[in-house]
């Protein structure tokens, strides 16, 4: 029951089964999180099933921009015994955004880690099909990095009318 | 070209050719009868007339729904607007069948290239009705996920609101059938400044 002081013995325990693998704990109102490093994250995962967190139940991706690295994945898990949750977080740089797939031990994982995919450009290692989902096959560029443009049509609005902006060109 | 009115005939005069023409059906038709009776019982009219007349009152629009104006588009064949009343009522399963687009909701530019697909498939004649915000403009979604549908395929009426009301398309619905049957109230002559072009046939 991952409390704060439950959030700490469960990290000491994952550090003495995987040395190198949690980075940091965050307790923030009332929710465990764990920082891992992204190459544990598969252990890091089995690791927490065996402990009760058996249901995963969201993978995300965020963009952290500007600070680095910029990409993160967040894996929320939800123990069904203790009715209980605990956020696993990770963060890749732009550049080498690379983690590994968890689909082999949670086939839930499949279509979010497509989505975090498509919308953040993380590449699933080990992913057995990892394709856009949602943008079309041939779209070029991530949509929900932040530095993406908004894209659209301007729209010329009464406030903006006397500066004298032109849209038409 | 000289315009030429033709007063209207009195009820008078009407009731009598009615009796003439009676008259004249009795068997004893000479060639000038017959002209007579051929010009008076006979309603002329223009092929195309004819046809956009049959088309606009039997239009058969595609069973396609986008997204949430669909609800309200679904309301228009039910018993409060009622669009069988103008012949619009038979939602057809298939494009080869349908005679009208209605798109009703966002359009992805993921489902961009489905919805053309769509349009091609319909036979010709065919028209299309933009329904709401965001199939006209984008609406909200001013992002890069949505696209209107004047980039990929040509729309006839476009019907704003957020979104509109079933009364709304049923507005939007008539306009276009009035436009195919090439009613004037349409307004062009008033925007184009363009009374007195008129051509009359026949003068």
């Amino acid at each position: 029951m991952p409390d704060a002081t439950g959030l700490e013995l469960l990290a000491r325990e994952l550090r003495e089964s995987e040395p190198d693998s949690v980075r940091d704990t965050e307790y923030f109102r009332g929710k465990a999180a764990l920082h891992v490093e992204p190459p544990a994250i598969r252990a890091t995962l089995r690791f927490l099933r065996e402990k009760g967190f058996a249901f995963l139940a969201s993978v995300h991706g965020l963009d952290y921009y500007p600070q680095e690295p910029r990409l993160g994945v967040q894996y929320e898990l939800l123990s069904m015994e203790d009715l209980d949750r605990i956020t696993v977080k990770l963060r890749v740089p732009t550049d080498a955004a690379r983690v590994e797939s968890v689909t082999p031990d949670w086939p839930t994982a499949d279509h979010q880690e497509r989505e975090v995919y498509d919308m953040f450009g993380v590449v699933f290692d080990g992913h057995p099909d990892l394709r856009r989902i949602l943008m079309p096959e041939d779209y070029e560029g991530f949509p929900q990095r932040r530095d993406f443009p908004i894209g659209g049509e301007p729209v010329l609005f009464t406030k903006d009318e006397p500066s004298g902006r032109d849209y038409t060109a | 070209m000289e315009i030429v009115k033709r007063e209207k005939a009195g009820d008078g005069e009407f009731r009598s050719r009615q009796l003439r023409a009676q008259q004249m059906l009795r068997g004893d038709l000479d060639d000038d009868a017959l002209e007579q009776h051929v010009r008076e019982s006979i309603l002329t009219t223009t092929l195309d007339k004819a046809v956009d007349w049959a088309r606009g009152n039997s239009m058969f629009p595609a069973t396609f729904g986008l997204a949430c104006c669909a609800i309200e588009m679904m309301s228009i064949v039910a018993a409060r607007v009622d669009v069988a009343r103008f012949g619009f009522e038979a939602f057809r399963a298939t494009p080869r069948q349908a005679d009208l687009l209605i798109l009703s909701g966002r359009i992805s530019i993921k489902m961009a290239p489905v919805v053309r697909r769509i349009y091609d498939q319909m036979l010709e004649p065919r028209w299309s009705i933009a329904m709401g915000a965001c199939s006209s403009s984008m609406g909200v979604f001013n992002n890069y996920a949505i696209v209107p549908a004047d980039k990929f395929m040509p729309v006839d009426v476009h019907v704003p609101g957020c979104p509109p009301r079933p009364e709304a398309l049923m507005h939007g619905v008539l306009k276009l059938r009035s436009m195919i049957q090439e009613d004037p109230s349409m307004g062009w002559r008033d925007r184009y400044n363009a009374h007195g072009t008129e051509e009359i046939l026949g003068a």
